[in-house]
């Protein structure tokens, strides 16, 4: 490090200091928020320290939900939120990797063709071809249900990109190395690739579990069954409610009870995050 | 495009393992882009019982029409806002951070977690802490003598969505802009300083130019990510209110197809936004290619 | 135990590149083959080929007087022992060597009792337990040859085993490898680009240059009478002088007069230039000492002919008294000159008559 002038490290405590209030400053309202009574919220502003309810309020929507919004209780759609969630990271992990070996390790007719196929995936959020997917779950009858939920969302260019990358990284000795031990394709694939792979495929997991747990408009498309509504999707349903008839502290215990999940796995996986991260995007 | 120098034999097996990502792709993404490609040729009337072929007709339509139009400037302008915001904010905690030694996996771990709040639940944090009736910053800013309302202001609810859309984006430039700078060599900045540059100097001259990979990565990204995945922040807030002044193509996509139930506009503003994601992903492409090759 | 019969082996690539030229060879049982040459000269390829690892494109490999062309590597009772090691990082050294012998179906006793005589002859035991990445390039360097001792195969195939390992441990191991192959006696094909490392170690060496053979001999046969210009040049170190002959034919005293025709070029060996006029015939040339290099037990001089710009490289013993820019005379017999013809760059006496004594 070139010079370290005492007040210049001050200030950049400072400036961080003031970031990291910033970034947490909303979720710290939302806690507040989700402690207070009923009543608070009439009063004008938002107290700023926590009230006393909390147990109440998070039993209150744990169990019973916001019925007048027309929201089920937040404990089942946070199992909804992670069935979800595990079968779109286990669904998108499982065939990406299969697709990805299939790629770097045979020659075969078409396989160019294919690759494009897949990877247009990469260009097609679902986002921008709302009703026409919509359509085609429809008339397979998976609306609400799990597989709707989960299927539709697994292709991923992404992941089979990443593994792609990484198999061409590994040594072409070692394949050469179990093909002189007698190791056929999906013995190589299942002794040597898949214990090789384990770090990308936990610090994809990160990634994708998070994709998964915070999809919101295709659970809100495909979803009008209550018993399948996830959390994220949930919150909006109680939020609109909310407005004409301030629940505020039983939504923002929602609101921190759907939060919570995806920010503990950053938190206790941050290596995993940052590399799932990085090496996706590049 | 490469294999390994040596291959498995196998006739059915390759194609067997493709199977399932391939007819995944098949039913979910490229047989719906199709429709959506045909039906943008398509008008139906009002009860759906005839559909007549009126070629280009609906995107001609879609481009007179002032809704879509202003949409389009919406859209430009909260992509703007928000990667403009998003990106500066995450520069100066990167560039800060990247001076701590012992604090540096503290500071990061406190700044990296909203990567995993939903666009969505950001959305209605955000709203609650604007809300104007109990919201802690209308409170403080009509102290200040401003009467804050997104329910009326278009600029406001403008403001609120592109605070909520990069607010949660912090995350993801800060840790790219992090990785960017420490792959800087420190001789060179040390270099630098022996040629007398002042810390700030060094900033602008040496550390921001080698940093422009990532800059240009991250525009990209960041263009892309307000365009298409703030729809939770729009559809959890403002609903592209008030008076159409938040709303964005994605979230107008949504809202005359599904709700609208206008099947040939939507099928076209799909289209249309396709062509943009594609536009965008080449240019990412062309990017990730130069990075390679340098 | 087996033979390896090469019989007009031929490797082309998609893009019509031909890296193997049509090479016949025939190693014997029990034999160990170094096959020898610059990067690129096709001798990877060729052992690859063997190992099938890459496809023939035309001609015959035999193993064992049995056609393999069409078999998969592991069908072909070789193992091989890669540059780079080619351990499985997430497996045990015991489970990297166990490998191979459990996809053959070996029962658990008989996986261990080879395992462990492997590693005790290779003095790795204490490691068994271990991970590759625990492990020192000299231990895994060892590990690999473990790997393809437990398989006791018909034939090992080495792919430049040592050329990762720093200097020291390089002459170690070449011992090692040498002693362990004149125990098992399992015949063996070496590639390695090291022309010290070639001699050192083969029964037999294949010079191999552009994808065919340039010379197959044993080391001594191969040092004592290059068959061309190209095996002169590679193999011996200082390499080889090459001297026009109408150069010496100035200086020479009648003795030249004798050569093959068609000679115009003759190498020196650095060695064969001495300082001291022998009995035998010989002739004299005058250089300018350039660089004096004192190595130790040996010197090497390089000069300048006189009366030419041709550089030249004098290895002698000790270290003799002259000084930088001395002119000084050099001696060498006419035994010691190998002829040549430039343009087909080959020998032009018989390179099968025995060397004179």
């Amino acid at each position: 490090m070139v010079e370290h002038r005492p007040w210049s490290h001050l200030v950049a405590h400072l400036i961080l200091i003031a970031g990291v209030a910033l970034v947490l400053f909303p979720v710290y309202i939302a806690i507040v928020a989700s402690t207070q009574g009923p009543g608070e919220f009439l009063r004008g502003t938002l107290p700023l320290v926590p009230g006393g309810h909390a147990l109440e309020n998070y039993r209150a929507m744990w169990e019973s939900g916001l019925s007048r919004a027309g929201a089920p209780p937040a404990g089942q759609m946070l199992v909804n939120s992670l069935v979800m969630a595990l079968a779109i990271t286990v669904g998108k992990l499982s065939i990406s990797l299969l697709s990805a070996f299939a790629i770097v390790y045979f020659r075969f007719p078409f396989r160019l063709f294919f690759f494009w196929v897949i990877f247009v995936t990469l260009m097609l959020p679902v986002e921008v071809r709302i009703i026409p997917t919509f359509q085609v779950v429809a008339d397979l009858g998976m609306l609400n249900s799990f597989a709707g939920l989960s299927i539709p969302l697994i292709a991923s260019a992404t992941a089979t990109f990443l593994f792609r990358q990484f198999f061409m990284t590994v040594p072409e000795e070692l394949l050469e190395a179990a093909r002189v031990d007698g190791a056929g394709p999906l013995k190589f694939f299942k002794d040597i690739l898949l214990p090789l792979s384990v770090t990308n495929i936990a610090a994809l997991f990160v990634i994708m579990f998070i994709y998964g747990w915070n999809q919101y408009l295709w659970p809100l498309l495909i979803t009008t069954d209550p018993d399948y509504y996830t959390i994220v999707m949930g919150i909006q349903r109680m939020t609109t409610a909310a407005d004409g008839d301030p629940q505020w502290h039983l939504v923002m215990a929602a609101v921190v009870m759907a939060a919570l999940p995806p920010v503990l796995v950053i938190l206790f996986m941050q290596r995993l995050f940052v590399k799932g991260l990085t090496e996706t995007e590049k | 495009m490469q294999t390994k120098r040596m291959t498995f034999p196998g006739r059915w097996l390759p194609y067997a393992l493709l199977a399932p990502q391939v007819i995944v792709t098949l039913i979910f993404f490229i047989w719906p882009a199709a429709q959506a490609l045909y039906q943008s040729l398509l008008r139906e009337d009002a009860f759906g019982l005839n559909t007549t072929f009126v070629g280009l007709e609906n995107f001609a339509r879609l481009f007179a029409d002032p809704y879509y139009l202003n949409a389009l400037s919406v859209t430009a302008i909260f992509a703007l806002g928000t990667t403009l915001l998003s990106m500066s904010m995450a520069l100066l905690l990167a560039v800060t951070v990247n001076r701590m030694l012992r604090s540096r996996n503290a500071y990061t771990t406190l700044l990296v977690w909203p990567y995993a709040i939903a666009p969505a639940i950001a959305g209605v944090l955000w709203w609650f802490i604007f809300n104007p009736s109990i919201g802690i910053v209308p409170y403080l800013l009509e102290m200040l003598g401003y009467r804050w309302n997104h329910r009326t202001s278009g600029a406001d609810a403008m403001a609120l969505v592109i605070i909520a859309a990069a607010w949660k984006q912090i995350a993801y430039n800060f840790l790219f802009f992090l990785a960017g700078l420490q792959s800087i060599p420190q001789s060179l900045i040390e270099a630098a300083a022996i040629d007398g540059a002042s810390p700030f100097k060094r900033f602008w001259t040496i550390v921001f130019p080698l940093l422009s990979p990532t800059t240009f990565f991250l525009m990209v990204v960041n263009v892309v990510y307000a365009m298409f995945d703030t729809f939770g922040v729009i559809h959890a807030t403002t609903q592209g209110g008030p008076s159409q002044a938040t709303n964005i193509l994605v979230y107008k996509v949504y809202a005359d197809g599904f709700v609208g139930m206008n099947l040939g506009s939507s099928a076209a503003q799909s289209v249309v936004l396709m062509t943009i994601v594609i536009a965008l992903t080449v240019v990412q492409f062309r990017y990730i290619e130069r990075r390679v090759n340098y | 135990m087996a033979s390896i019969k090469l019989a007009g082996l031929k490797k082309t690539y998609a893009g019509g590149v031909q890296a193997v030229k049509g090479i016949d060879l025939a190693v014997a049982d029990g034999e160990f083959v170094v096959l020898v040459g610059p990067s690129g000269c096709g001798k990877s390829t060729l052992l690859r080929m063997v190992a099938g690892l890459e496809t023939i494109s035309e001609g015959q490999l035999e193993i064992g007087g049995r056609r393999v062309n069409e078999l998969e590597p592991a069908q072909r009772d070789i193992a091989m022992v890669f540059q780079n090691y080619a351990l499985y990082p997430h497996m045990t050294v015991f489970d990297n060597l166990a490998y191979g012998l459990k996809n053959r179906g070996f029962k658990g006793d008989e996986i261990r009792r080879r395992v462990e005589e492997a590693a005790r002859m290779l003095e790795i035991e204490a490691f068994l337990p271990r991970k590759p990445r625990q492990l020192s390039g000299g231990q895994r360097q060892r590990v690999a040859m473990g790997r393809a001792l437990v398989r006791e195969p018909a034939a090992f195939l080495f792919d430049e085993p040592l050329s990762n390992l720093d200097a020291k441990l390089r002459v170690q191991m070449r011992v090692e490898i040498k002693q362990l192959q004149r125990r098992l006696k399992t015949t063996s094909l070496y590639v390695t680009h090291d022309q010290l490392e070639a001699m050192t170690l083969g029964d037999r060496l294949v010079v191999l240059n552009g994808g065919r053979i340039e010379q197959v001999g044993t080391p001594m046969e191969i040092y004592a009478r290059p068959a061309t210009l190209f095996v002169a040049t590679f193999i011996g170190s200082p390499a080889m002088n090459l001297v026009p002959l109408a150069y010496l034919r100035e200086r020479g005293n009648g003795l030249l007069g004798d050569l093959p025709e068609g000679t115009d070029l003759i190498g020196i060996r650095p060695d064969d230039l001495r300082l001291e006029a022998p009995e035998a015939p010989h002739l004299m040339v005058e250089a300018t000492l350039e660089l004096f290099e004192a190595a130790g037990a040996e010197s090497h001089l390089y000069v300048r002919l006189a009366g030419s710009d041709q550089p030249t490289v004098i290895r002698t013993a000790g270290q003799p008294p002259v000084a930088e820019g001395e002119m000084l005379r050099f001696y060498v017999t006419r035994d010691a000159l190998h002829p040549f013809h430039r343009e087909s760059g080959r020998r032009t006496d018989d390179p099968n008559r025995q060397a004179a004594a």
